[in-house]
């Protein structure tokens, strides 16, 4: 028997779970999305996920290395963020356009406010939204060498009408990631299944999004109207990958029912009612910065104290 | 208010009794010596009513309880006083304690005549119970006279019998009830003469379904006590979660059982309880399981209080690989010790020494804020924003964020896939605020 015996605090025992796991998770249930992107959209869709990975990845390291803080890449949380900010641009969008939105995700939007745990925004929304302001012209064309059209919100915006079977398989125009209904549902579904998204975010976000455009959609209750507001835009992919980024949104069991509800009802207003066709990006930023709030009116009571269900 | 035979959170992590379930109770006979540390309970220290140099047999006194909320310690073997001294116990404290030299001869005291207990009065049986020195065995120590004597004992609706043996790797209440399951109940018999208005639930976790099937045949003819399955999850034997689980009523930290019409004790307090009042025989073993994946074979052994740590160890077939860790208890909510020379007291349950220490193995990351530890927790709280409240120290926050809700039983650390150690910095800032409190 050795002299040297190890103490601690109790438990002495400890899950398997890991925070690269779950990031790794992550990338791979954000394959089937991106996979579809690059058959769908050709090439330079590859390009610049790698590109964005690349530049994400690459910001961090450098970050550390010049502020002297131990290399943090290896959590392959800069990793997700590259893949997800990649599959929010347009297909045709050049290779700069990832280098600049992935240093600005990584340096600004996280490593600024202290690293992994500590950004309040989404870090690949909040890039999003920078390139989007910032380069609108560049963000919003999403005409490429198969489609040449506007997205199918737009159309749906406009008045036209489009087809909801091409929209839930994704052969449509939009960002590299977001068109694939059912690519994005395949990967929501493996993290569901390991158990590193649940379904209260996207549930009632979902839910609460269909309520708010049977009422406001000018629409009534008209299947096809739903199914391609569904279907189009970034919604299947902000509500089961980026409304349920552990880090922006609220911890508490309560809160995420409500942000989820708030999602909702936000997409909805700016998608029924804003200037653009499109809404999550926005609305789950918004959400973001209303998450402290949320958390404090659903604090959970404890047990003995009413808290004891839930 | 049904009872729904489980609670929100919890974990399930490997329970490893595998190692140690189908190996019968052995007793153990002490070779060294005996050692008895004075603070074996929650409450005042025993005051020694023997001296250095004294013949004790098996049976006798050897320090009696210093007021109400204390309990008496009995020498296990007969044999001389050696000294009484400064000992090192498991939590790695020298307290004072008694040391006897073992003679071998386990010459016993007479313990006299019992009536049986349909004669005794309510007063007599507490005062048995009190004489012989039965604390919770369960791990908190608290003397369980001080438990039998609420404030009201006609609102006691409910007396439960903890056989939920939840922890990891432990088995020694699972041996105890396949082989002496009549012990358990006739324990429980007793504490429901105290309370004529209790009905007696016998909760047993359902992955000892051979547990569950001998103790309701057993009771089939006892009206007053059933037999509850409850569902397999740790920390299903924390008092809270079990009363809740078993009734359907739920107490807070502010709270005592006895509040929500309950009283809980253990399976070694309850078989304890039955050889006092039925026998008039003191605490004088307890079962203890000595297991891990570092011991040769692992056992459940019954172990006279007082037996030196190291012994234990060697009946167990000694190590089979060089331990990285002791742990005193279960894995979940059992503390590290670091030196084998100390005593088995009154609440030790199980040794288990383990190769690898998986706390050390990983290191700590940041919180990504997975909230994993929320949906885990019993208590129903936010581990991972309490665990920042006690690192800044902010005790207000902690409290307002029902910081003191926590029962301590590690769920948190164990789910957290950053390995932060959360459990840890909760306790620690409970320990403060409890202190402030006290200070008051």
């Amino acid at each position: 028997m050795s002299d040297l015996m190890k103490v601690s605090s109790n438990p002495h025992i400890r899950s398997k779970a890991g925070t690269s796991k779950i990031m790794l998770c992550v990338v791979l249930a954000l394959m089937p999305a991106a996979a579809f992107g690059v058959y769908n959209f050709g090439i330079n869709a590859l390009l610049l996920i790698l590109i964005t990975v690349a530049s994400c990845v690459c910001s961090e390291f450098l970050f550390d290395m010049i502020c002297k803080k131990k290399n943090s890449i290896g959590d392959f949380s800069a990793v997700v963020t590259g893949v997800l900010l990649a599959l929010n641009l347009p297909p045709n969008a050049p290779w700069w356009i990832g280098l600049v939105g992935g240093a600005f995700a990584i340096v600004v939007v996280k490593m600024l406010f202290g690293g992994l745990g500590q950004n309040f925004m989404n870090p690949a929304l909040g890039a999003r939204c920078f390139l989007l302001i910032s380069f609108t012209s560049i963000m919003t064309n999403f005409e490429c060498d198969a489609y040449t059209g506007a997205t199918p919100l737009a159309v749906l915006k406009s008045g036209g009408s489009v087809n909801v079977f091409d929209m839930v398989v994704g052969r449509t125009a939009g960002t590299i990631g977001e068109t694939s209904m059912i690519a994005i549902v395949i990967g929501a579904c493996f993290l569901i299944l390991l158990g590193i998204i649940d379904l209260r975010i996207p549930g009632s976000y979902i839910v609460s999004f269909i309520i708010f455009i049977c009422i406001f959609g000018g629409h009534g209750i008209d299947f096809n109207y739903v199914a391609a507001h569904l279907a189009g835009g970034g919604l299947m992919l902000g509500a089961f990958f980026m409304a349920t980024d552990y880090v922006t949104r609220p911890i508490t069991i309560k809160g995420q029912y409500l942000y989820g509800v708030l999602l909702g009802i936000l997409t909805g207003i700016f998608r029924i009612f804003g200037a653009g066709a499109e809404g999550v990006s926005y609305a789950i930023i918004l959400g973001n910065i209303l998450v402290p709030l949320i958390e404090k009116v659903t604090l959970p009571k404890g047990f003995g104290r009413g808290g004891e269900k839930i | 208010m049904g009872a729904r035979g489980t609670f929100t959170g919890g974990i399930h992590p490997y329970d490893g009794k595998d190692l140690s379930k189908d190996k019968p109770i052995k007793d153990i006979l002490p070779k060294g010596d005996l050692v008895y540390p004075l603070s074996q309970h929650i409450g005042a220290p025993a005051v020694p009513v023997v001296k250095k140099g004294d013949h004790v047999l098996t049976g006798q006194k050897i320090a009696d309880a210093a007021g109400f909320v204390s309990a008496p310690i009995y020498a296990t073997v007969s044999g001389t006083v050696k000294a009484i001294e400064k000992r090192r116990v498991t939590v790695g404290d020298n307290v004072n304690a008694i040391v006897i030299e073992n003679d071998g001869k386990y010459e016993e005291v007479d313990y006299g005549e019992c009536k049986p207990l349909e004669e005794l009065t309510k007063e007599e049986i507490v005062k048995k119970v009190q004489e012989a020195g039965v604390v919770g065995m369960g791990g908190a120590g608290f003397p369980t006279h001080v438990k039998l004597s609420p404030k009201e004992p006609d609102k006691i609706e409910y007396v439960i019998a903890n056989c939920a043996e939840c922890e990891p790797y432990l088995t020694s209440d699972y041996r105890r009830m396949l082989e002496e399951p009549q012990k358990v109940i006739d324990g429980l018999k007793c504490v429901l003469a105290l309370f004529d208005n209790a009905k007696g639930i016998m909760a047993v976790e359902d992955n000892k379904p051979d547990c569950v099937k001998i103790l309701k045949e057993l009771t089939k003819d006892e009206p007053r006590i059933t037999v509850k399955a409850l569902k397999t999850k740790y920390p299903q034997g924390a008092e809270r979660q079990l009363i809740y689980a078993a009734t359907g009523r739920a107490i807070n930290s502010d709270m005592l059982p006895a509040d929500a019409g309950c009283i809980v004790d253990n399976v070694d307090t309850l078989v304890a309880i039955n050889s006092a009042v039925r026998e008039n025989k003191p605490l004088m073993y307890r079962i203890v399981t000595v297991t891990g994946d570092a011991i040769a074979d692992p056992r459940n052994f019954r172990v006279r209080i007082g037996t030196n740590y190291h012994e234990l160890i060697d009946e167990a077939g000694g190590f089979k690989e060089d331990p990285e860790k002791i742990v005193n208890g279960g894995p979940m909510m059992g503390f590290a010790i670091f030196d084998l020379d100390v005593p088995t007291t009154k609440t030790a349950s199980a040794l288990l020494c383990l190769t690898h220490d998986q706390v050390s193995e990983k290191e700590e990351g940041p919180c990504i804020n997975c909230g994993r530890c929320v949906d885990a927790c019993p208590g129903r709280v936010i581990p991972s924003r309490l665990a920042d409240f006690a690192a800044r120290g902010d005790k207000e926050s902690f409290q307002k964020w029902n910081g003191m809700e926590c029962c301590e039983c590690g769920c948190c650390s164990f789910v957290c896939p950053a390995k932060r150690q959360l459990t840890q910095q909760i306790k620690s800032m409970r320990k403060m605020v409890l202190a402030d409190r006290k200070k008051k």
